[in-house]
């Protein structure tokens, strides 16, 4: 197989990355609602194991894809508190919408 | 051949992360996030690592976005059910992620990209080149991942039961 | 055990005995407390006695260095003891009356229920007053200076139910730390000039003409201003006569035997320092006679027995003062020492006679003790003798010798003195007939009271009177004897050569001439007490003025201490309240105000905090960049 470095550069996917992580970065400013905010999160961590991946093949070292691998864990951790948390907050507020969370104001 | 593809999933994998931002109802979004994941998997082939392509696969599309679709239907979220933001603060979100972008790209611009060496990336993404490296150099921080998965599943299971009056 | 320990016990002893006291005073029963004191002072006087042999002979005395003190590159001090001639003849004052008024006390307090405390504050005293004597340095008569002067106010005031006596206690500690500043400030002076305090370095500083006249001038100033305070002198005498609100035995220790004779002992201790500054010695002997005739004559019209006797106090120690700015270091000795015998004398037989009385105090309603208190009658009697200078007592040498040194000095100044003496005569033999002699003026309940004190009362007064009567004999006149005992004593100590010399034949005549005006007075005072003027009120002018001591105390009052409150009473409402509380009022007001303000910054809503969150972001990846 014809290394792909050889045609598309790092540079590609270094631009590429940076688009999916500022959308990410958009949504989570934009949006009012948790889940959607939490699932923005979720697409800067992708855009951010997109890049490594591609450093990775670059350096040609495995220490990219093991970091990958692990970031896939802990997101998935962090999923799974993070829904549970959110699933309480609707149980006391009747509502994901996260301008009704003012509690800690002075 | 290879730069089409690549070239396909980048616009797959960038539309569908503006529609989740933009989509109306969550379930769209939900569904939306997962096209990306899609695509994004199908970098990761391109790029010689299937196993995390795989996984990324099980993981994300089936596992998580799984759970975020379980809550958002048990939560009932359907339609506009919340109000959008004032334009003020759409407006200055979208500022802060352009300027994001800007400072972004500006900082890994200086990232050495030459190419050192090419040689074949066969043996780099291969199941038993990450299982070495993951069972000798990072052997630590794999056990510690564990102990994170087993918190994570007691603060979840605490987190959301119901008491029991 | 060597000479350094015994030295080392003789203030440890005391010391030790307040110790006990004061912390298991309650628990001991009254007896064993009082007994340990006393008996841990006859030990001290032991001790002194059996120092007298090595170290009388020793012309340098003994020298014993406890502990460095303070030590820094320019000046040293050491905590040491110093003992040569003067500071044995000290000691063995303060504890031989000492032991004596302790054995008095025991016999006087029985009744006090707090007399074990009172006993570990009379070692505390006598534990301080050794330290002064002893020190070898400025500094550590310094700590006894200010030790007697804590003392002093715990024991006047020992009776703290009744007000007046707490203000008379604290009256004497602020007359006397008045005075202290002056000590202070010559102690200041001495280590920026000398770099030492040592007495011994500035004798010989000043013996080897390295001090100018005006530095020695401004040390020796200050320094009778300490001592005026301490020994009651103009202007500083005011608290001696309220003192005497306190027990009797607090008054014949402290103030006639030992406290009020710690200015004269830092005085003659730094003779040197005062025969090279001769416009002290002036003031000093201007003062003494002053205070002397003043004293006197307020003794005249007062009518409380122990009052006559507080100014008679202040009025030897005039005389005292009178001798040493004459430049006769060693007669003040001498008249230190008779006057510590006679003086507790006197006041520790008015103590028999006030017990005997059951209180009371007035000499107007006293008289005709004489079949009721024997002893207490024959000492009183002999110590009377003493004080107006009857031969062959005590006090005839001592006395003398200063009226001839006060003659070769200024005639006038030896006018006043004579004038002085005359008075205390005419004043002493007054108390001394309206409380004994003639018919009882008290009630009949006092009268059925009255009885001779038990023998710890009674043995003290007579050894007293014995010592009064021979201690005379240490200081013999040129004229009886080529030899003056106390005079080649005290040389080796006392650099200082005691100049004044009189002919023989004005020897001769002082003492023919005051011995025939002392049987004048005698006969005359004799008639006056026997008859009723003696105990009319006068109304007169002077009379009344005298009564009320030249109204010095109301002088003193308006001038300054009403001003100070004022000065404190503007400080506390202005200075304190407005100025210092506000600034730290303000510095809170400003943390509250600040607090209000910024906590506005937590508006609780997570969009603003997320927004922060990536601003804070990309502020950061900016810096990395710029810095790049």
């Amino acid at each position: 197989m014809i290394p792909l470095l050889q045609q598309i550069s790092l540079e590609h996917y270094v631009v590429l990355a940076c688009l999916l992580f500022s959308v990410g970065v958009t949504g989570v400013l934009i949006r009012k609602n948790a889940i959607i905010i939490f699932m923005c999160v979720e697409l800067m961590l992708n855009a951010v194991n997109l890049l490594l991946v591609a450093f990775s093949a670059h350096h040609h070292s495995a220490g990219g894809q093991t970091f990958v691998f692990f970031i896939m864990i802990i997101a998935a951790a962090e999923v799974a508190v993070g829904l549970a948390i959110l699933v309480m907050i609707y149980r006391n507020m009747h509502s994901v919408d996260i301008d009704k969370l003012q509690n800690l104001k002075w | 051949m290879s730069e089409i593809a690549f070239y396909v999933l980048s616009a797959i994998a960038l539309l569908s992360a503006v529609l989740v931002v933009f989509a109306k109802s969550p379930v769209h979004s939900v569904l939306y996030l997962v096209l990306c994941f899609f695509a994004i998997a199908g970098h990761f082939i391109l790029m010689n690592a299937e196993f995390l392509a795989i996984v990324h696969i099980i993981v994300y599309a089936g596992a998580i976005m799984v759970l975020f679709l379980f809550v958002v239907m048990m939560l009932n979220l359907n339609k506009d059910s919340d109000q959008p933001k004032s334009n003020f603060g759409k407006l200055g979100a979208v500022l802060t992620g352009g300027i994001m972008l800007l400072v972004l790209t500006a900082a890994s611009k200086s990232a050495d990209t030459s190419m050192a060496q090419v040689q074949s990336l066969g043996e780099l993404g291969t199941v038993q080149s990450l299982g070495k490296a993951l069972f000798t150099t990072y052997l630590l921080p794999f056990e510690l991942s564990s102990v994170l998965l087993f918190a994570a599943i007691a603060g979840s299971v605490m987190l959301a039961k119901k008491d029991i009056d | 055990m060597g000479i350094r320990e015994m030295a080392l016990m003789i203030p440890l002893l005391p010391l030790i005995g307040f110790t006990i006291n004061i912390f298991f005073g309650k628990q001991l029963p009254k007896s064993v407390g009082s007994w340990i004191s006393t008996l841990a002072l006859i030990a001290s006087f032991g001790l002194v006695v059996s120092l007298w042999g090595p170290i009388g002979a020793e012309p340098l005395g003994l020298h014993l260095t406890i502990g460095e003190w303070f030590s820094s590159s320019w000046a040293h001090i050491s905590f040491s003891f110093h003992i040569d001639q003067l500071t044995l003849i000290m000691l063995s004052i303060i504890t031989g009356v000492g032991s004596l008024i302790h054995l008095y006390s025991q016999g006087y307090m029985h009744d006090d229920e707090n007399q074990n405390t009172f006993f570990a504050y009379l070692n505390l005293f006598v534990f301080f007053m050794l330290l002064l004597v002893l020190g070898s340095n400025m500094l550590v008569t310094f700590i006894g200076w200010e030790g007697v002067g804590l003392c002093s106010y715990l024991l006047i005031g020992f009776w703290y139910k009744d007000h007046e006596n707490n203000d008379a206690a604290r009256k004497a500690f602020i007359i006397n730390r008045i005075g202290d500043l002056g000590f202070l400030i010559a102690i200041f002076t001495c280590l920026i000039q000398f770099n030492t305090l040592e007495y011994s370095k500035i004798n010989e500083l000043a013996g080897g003409g390295m001090i100018t006249t005006g530095l020695a001038t401004m040390i020796t100033l200050c320094l009778f201003f300490g001592a005026t305070g301490k020994s009651a002198q103009i202007p500083l005498y005011t608290w001696l006569p309220d003192a005497m609100a306190g027990p009797t035995p607090v008054s014949a220790l402290i103030h006639a035997a030992t406290m009020v004779t710690a200015g004269i002992y830092l005085v003659v201790r730094l003779s040197s320092l005062f025969v090279l500054a001769p416009i002290s010695l002036n003031l000093i002997f201007a003062v003494g006679v002053a205070t002397a005739l003043i004293a006197a004559i307020i003794g005249l019209r007062q009518n409380d027995i122990k009052k006559v006797l507080a100014y008679s106090t202040v009025s030897q120690l005039g005389f005292m003062f009178a001798a040493v700015g004459a430049g006769a270091f060693s007669s003040a000795i001498f008249h230190l020492g008779t006057h510590a015998f006679f003086k507790a004398l006197l006041f520790l037989g008015a103590g028999s006679v006030i017990h005997a009385m059951s209180g009371e105090q007035d000499i107007r309603k006293m008289g005709g003790l004489t079949k009721a208190l024997p002893i207490t009658h024959f000492t009183f009697l002999i110590g009377t003798l003493t004080i107006i200078g009857f031969p062959p007592f005590a006090a005839f040498f001592s006395k003398d010798e200063i009226l001839a040194m006060a003659y070769s000095k200024s005639v006038w100044m030896f006018f006043f003195l004579a004038l002085t003496s005359v008075l205390t005569a005419i004043y002493m033999l007054r108390l001394y007939f309206l409380t004994f002699s003639n018919s009882f003026r008290g009630t009949d309940h006092q009268a059925s009271h009255l009885h001779e004190s038990p023998l710890t009362i009674t043995v003290p007064l007579v050894l007293l009177a014995l010592a009064s009567m021979f201690s005379g004999v240490l200081g013999l006149p040129e004229v009886i004897s080529d030899y003056h005992w106390l005079n080649s004593f005290l040389a080796p100590a006392i650099k200082v050569q005691q100049e004044g010399h009189v002919s023989h034949f004005f020897e001769y005549c002082l003492m023919g001439v005051s011995v025939v005006a002392l049987i004048i007075i005698f006969i005359l005072v004799r008639k006056w007490c026997s008859g009723e003027k003696a105990l009319q009120v006068n109304n007169g002018f002077w009379a009344k003025a005298i009564d009320n001591k030249f109204y010095i105390d109301e002088a003193y009052d308006s001038l300054i201490t009403q001003n100070f409150a004022r000065i404190s009473k503007w400080t506390n409402g202005v200075l304190e309240s407005k100025l210092v509380d506000g600034l730290v009022n303000q510095v809170s007001l400003t943390t509250l105000l600040s607090g209000q303000t910024i906590r506005r910054i937590q508006s609780g809503s997570t969009g603003v905090y997320i927004l922060s969150m990536v601003l804070g972001i990309i502020t950061l990846l900016v810096f990395q960049y710029l810095s790049r």
